[in-house]
């Protein structure tokens, strides 16, 4: 009996040291960013990819409104409500005092500086797939966006998700170091398949998610249920979607349909992002498209 | 408050969808009518926005025309377009979400909207290529902007 309860022990001291050690927040250490340096010319590009206004933008904002990052936009969720927080340079309010290294931490490894782990709404799960280059462009371009002292709001998150901890067992999960569309793509495929998993995000609305909401890979962009909570997002594989290559990278531009129906919805604000990209990307992002498999 | 204001102020309410309830064959006219109104207004963008994509030769009157014809449909009375009982959840085949119907505010600023870029394009669609692209973005978006708040997502 002594042997079995100190068995017993001993598992619940493994086991309990294995959470830790799974659910210990990462972090980017300053020393392997050496050498890396910022230019905010290309951090737009990166930034407008990233589609980083949509979220932290005030909704419905347009032209120059779009680059005062104060917040305050709620999500919805199925495990509580989430509001985008303000990620202006406000050295107060925003991430103005934010080291590089912090910065790509939160970026790419999903944690604060204070080293909590971020709810997965903040779609690093697809920047962690991105080139650290890029991330080190994006914080030179945002830190040179306006401050605004607006105070982010917490999230309203009920029992057990507000336990942030548990975020890095999902992490260990479902967070990624491989790119979705595997296989020997062409070089337009690549760099669109770089753009819309890494930075884009597109498969965080247009991919359905599993109980616990990680996305599920298994049906890629075959559209998934609003979680507005209205209607469906649409299934953008290429035979659901039905459009051509020029069709997807004029719409990615100008938000008008094959049939000249205009964008609504949070797809609006993703090309009013996207418009701002060179055409060989948005048609990049087109070939991707075109080559992510039909649902089954 | 003069008589005209207040017929003006009873047609608008009317419009809003306050009066006496709608026959269903009057809400299904009403709905076909205005899916109809969109829907020359896509043909006629489309006559644009390939120009402006560079699928046709930019040509000032034909731009102009259907210039034209947006600024018509911007300008005409709405107010048998909308009776009640023709939301999403009440018409099938209406994707208009009833949120319209109790945010005048918000659909009469987004109205006003489309009506300014509609005088835009119609302004700016026989000056050139560059001049017509540069109006088509804003109509974009004035056409964005609504279905974004009122339209069901399909």
């Amino acid at each position: 009996m002594k042997r079995i309860i100190g068995v017993m022990f001993g598992l619940a001291v493994f086991g309990f040291g294995a959470f830790l050690l799974v659910t210990q927040p990462r972090s980017i250490a300053p020393e392997q960013l050496a050498g890396l340096t910022g230019d905010p010319v290309q951090g737009e590009a990166v930034f407008w990819a990233a589609g980083c206004a949509s979220c932290h933008a005030a909704e419905d904002s347009s032209g120059d409104d779009r680059l005062i990052l104060a917040g305050g936009q709620h999500f919805p969720s199925d495990f509580g409500t989430f509001t985008a927080p303000n990620i202006s340079p406000d050295p107060n309010f925003g991430i103005g005092d934010w080291s590089l290294a912090e910065f790509v931490t939160a970026v790419q490894e999903g944690v604060s500086p204070e080293g909590q782990h971020y709810y997965p709404a903040f779609p690093y799960t697809a920047y962690h797939l991105a080139q650290t280059q890029d991330i080190v462009d994006l914080y030179a371009f945002m830190m040179t966006l306006p401050q605004d002292s607006t105070p982010s709001q917490p999230h309203d998150v009920g029992f057990p998700f507000n336990i942030r901890r548990l975020v890095g067992g999902w992490k260990f999960l479902y967070v990624s170091d491989e790119f979705t569309l595997q296989g020997d793509l062409a070089q337009d495929v690549a760099r669109g398949r770089y753009l819309s998993e890494a930075l884009a995000h597109c498969a965080e609305c247009h991919s359905p998610r599993n109980l616990l909401g990680a996305i599920d890979s298994s049906a890629w962009l075959q559209g998934a249920p609003n979680p507005s909570g209205r209607g469906r997002i649409p299934d953008i594989t290429p035979s659901a979607l039905g459009w051509s290559q020029s069709d997807i990278a004029n719409y990615l531009r100008d938000g008008f349909t094959p049939s000249f129906d205009a964008a609504g919805g949070h797809m609006a604000s993703v090309v009013q992002n996207l418009a701002n990209l060179p055409d060989e990307d948005r048609m990049a992002i087109a070939a991707y498209l075109l080559a992510v498999p039909d649902a089954q | 408050m003069t008589f005209s204001r207040k017929i003006a102020c009873i047609a608008l309410i009317g419009s809003l969808g306050f009066g006496a309830a709608a026959s269903a064959q009057d809400v299904s006219a009403a709905v076909s009518a205005r899916q109809g109104s969109m829907n020359i207004l896509a043909l006629n963008i489309g006559v644009l926005a390939g120009m402006a994509r560079g699928n046709a030769e930019y040509d000032a009157e034909t731009a102009q025309a259907a210039a034209d014809n947006i600024a018509t449909i911007s300008m005409m009375d709405q107010r048998f377009y909308w009776p009640p009982g023709s939301d999403s959840d009440s018409f099938e085949g209406s994707r208009v979400l009833a949120s319209a119907w109790e945010d005048f505010a918000g659909v009469a600023e987004k109205s006003a909207a489309f009506g300014a870029a509609a005088e835009g394009i119609q302004a700016a669609a026989g000056n050139g290529l560059e001049a017509m692209q540069a109006a088509l973005g804003p109509l974009g978006a004035s056409c964005g902007a609504c279905h974004d708040d009122y339209r069901q997502p399909e």
